[in-house]
């Protein structure tokens, strides 16, 4: 019995690390091309670590690419769509958990609906209605678009982290002399912090990665973001590969630095959120 | 402080109605428990009077002001939530002071407030605590401690001692008679609990299915219960009852399934041959013989309790409780003789209504 139990957990463990393995090779992956010369890329192609490794590529893509404009554009754009976005699903999302108002279902029914499209069928009607405004080859365009289609499922998302906290809560704050905003700002929003957390981060690595608008509605360099500026390191003739993995391992690092912030309430908060939505 | 008044209540929810005409004046400084069954509309009733439903008819007024359509911000009440309602975030004594914030007290005086009020109810060394380092009956202290900072003009309790375990619900029943003897504050209770109801109230206001059963005090309720819902709501273990007929003549008496008939010392207020049902609290029987018209009853359980034994007896079919404090009949078997005395008995007419 217990040798049978010591078996199974030692299984457990070997299958967590197998996953573990299989999920982060393509990121050890991307290190080591980034640190490979440009001599070695092919005649090392299949070693686990190239027998020299340097940061020629990490030199290159900083000092002599439109690398860290793309960085600072991507940024912006991730950074602004995560805020608004967070905002308007904070407020939306304690509406539809709080309030009973006429036409609330034909209103989540419409968001659900907009979340069940290919978003490729949008692309042309988006840029037909943003050209004349003047919103393409823009981030502020990027950040509408963006915002726009990441509201409905963080709204969801928002909504079961209100739902999660009993209304006696607010009902306390109102009874000792809060308006229900005062009770909303200052009772209930402190105690959702873990589902903002959850929030900002999703919305923001969704922005971070996305290519498919970010490559149809800029053209040109400056207002490239990281992820079509990732593109242009494919040439013509030939793919830089060294340059492009270095420059996916530098996009890496906002990202990371992003989720060690809020790690501490995403845990608390992804939980919270699955069991009470 | 201030008094209460309500007249006409009504609340529906859509087409259902869950109060219909609720009319109550409470007194200033009056203790007044809202019981009932869950689902009669006492919870609903209290969260009216705090401004946290919507009115759907008649009027609530607050120390003679219309407070329909007040915010509870505005309306000054304190209210305890079952769930003790405390701020996470918050320590003991931010989550007392809270109330005083908003209403951008001096400093000084939330200090004084708060550590005085703490005083009052043995929180002094909690007061840097958040509620999740705190045990159920501390929580409720602070729940009471937020309510008593700010002296509204009347506290609000929505079953405030339901999530306790049976012990500390004693003390703090005790602890919130205390209270209200030391502020002398306009207090509306609700709680499912009769003998919270019985302990705590001044009057007690009984609700069936959201109509006032009944208003009057404790002991009222107890002696001469309106109609056959308070009856059987009011005391424990619960008043016993015998459908039957009455028969007049020189012996009148109650005559019950399968032909008994219970020997009546007195003619009941009742007309001859009118169906009826008959009531007597268990600690109202007597277990001896009377006359040469004993009743002989089978036992068919004994339960002490310590305090005392309850016997389950039956006549024919019909089972009732007999509670006493005599220790010899925890050996009771077969049958005893059991005496129902003229004073205690209870009649209510076929509508259930007290006669």
């Amino acid at each position: 019995m217990r040798a049978k139990s010591v078996f199974l957990t030692v299984a457990h463990r070997l299958a967590i690390l197998a996953y573990i393995a299989f999920a982060l090779f393509p990121l050890f992956w991307l290190l080591k091309v980034a640190v490979t010369p440009n001599d070695l890329l092919y005649s090392e192609g299949i070693r686990l670590w190239p027998s020299r490794a340097s940061l020629e590529h990490f030199d290159f893509v900083l000092r002599h690419s439109a690398f860290p404009v793309f960085f600072r554009n991507s940024l912006i754009v991730s950074g602004s769509t995560a805020v608004v976005v967070t905002i308007l699903a904070s407020l939306s999302g304690y509406a539809l958990s709080r309030f009973r108002f006429r036409g609330k279902y034909w209103l989540v029914t419409l968001m659900l609906l907009t979340q069940m499209f290919p978003l490729v069928m949008l692309v042309a009607p988006i840029f037909k209605i943003l050209s004349p405004l003047g919103l393409t080859n823009s981030l502020t365009g990027l950040v509408i678009v963006y915002s726009a289609f990441n509201v409905p499922f963080a709204t969801f998302l928002m909504q079961s982290f209100f739902d999660g906290i009993p209304k006696d809560l607010e009902e306390a704050a109102m009874i000792d002399g809060a308006t229900q905003f005062v009770a909303f700002r200052q009772i209930i929003l402190p105690l959702t912090l873990p589902g903002i957390a959850a929030t900002l981060g999703f919305v923001f690595t969704a922005a971070w990665s996305e290519l498919l608008f970010s490559l149809m509605l800029i053209s040109g360099n400056d207002q490239a973001t990281f992820p079509v500026g990732l593109l242009s390191f494919v040439s013509k003739f030939s793919v830089d590969f060294g340059q492009m993995m270095a420059a996916g391992v530098l996009a890496l690092i906002p990202a990371c630095l992003f989720f060690l912030l809020i790690q501490r309430y995403l845990v608390q908060g992804l939980t919270a959120g699955a069991v009470k939505g | 402080m201030a008094s209460i008044d309500i007249a006409n209540i009504q609340k529906s929810y859509g087409v259902h109605p869950v109060l219909h005409d609720v009319d109550l004046k409470i007194r200033d400084g009056e203790f007044v428990v809202l019981v009932g069954p869950s689902g009669c509309g006492k919870s609903t009733l209290l969260r009216m009077i705090a401004g946290l439903e919507s009115v759907t008819g008649g009027e609530i007024r607050i120390a003679g002001k219309r407070v329909n359509e007040l915010a509870p911000k505005d309306r000054d009440i304190a209210m305890v939530f079952q769930s003790y309602a405390l701020y996470p975030h918050m320590s003991v004594a931010r989550n007392m002071s809270y109330s005083l914030r908003l209403r951008k007290t001096p400093k000084e005086r939330i200090a004084t407030v708060v550590t005085g009020a703490a005083a009052k109810l043995g929180l002094e060394p909690l007061l840097e605590r958040r509620p999740k380092a705190l045990s159920g009956g501390q929580r409720q202290r602070v729940a009471m401690g937020r309510a008593i900072v700010r002296q509204p003009k009347a506290f609000l309790f929505d079953e405030p001692l339901s999530n306790l375990d049976a012990r500390l619900r004693e003390q703090m029943r005790a602890e919130i008679k205390k209270l209200h003897k030391d502020l002398g504050a306009t207090s509306i209770y609700v709680t499912h609990d009769q003998i919270e109801a019985m302990t705590l109230a001044d009057r007690i206001v009984a609700m069936n299915a959201g109509v006032v059963q009944q208003v009057g005090s404790p002991l009222d309720l107890y002696d001469r219960p309106a109609n056959l819902f308070v009856a059987g709501f009011i005391g424990s273990p619960g008043m016993n009852f015998f459908e039957g007929t009455s028969r007049a003549g020189d012996r009148p008496l109650f005559e019950i399934a399968g032909d008994i008939g219970i020997p009546l010392d007195a003619p009941p207020p009742l007309a001859n041959n009118a169906q009826a049902t008959l009531g007597i609290r268990p600690e109202h029987i007597v277990l001896a013989g009377h006359g040469p018209e004993t009743l002989l009853a089978t036992v068919d359980l004994v339960e002490p309790t310590g305090f005392g034994i309850i016997l389950h007896l039956s006549l024919g079919r019909a089972g009732f409780k007999v509670f006493t404090n005599d220790r010899s009949f925890l050996t009771a078997s077969g049958t005893v003789p059991v005496h129902f005395p003229a004073h205690s008995l209870h009649f209510f007419d076929s509508e259930g209504n007290r006669v």
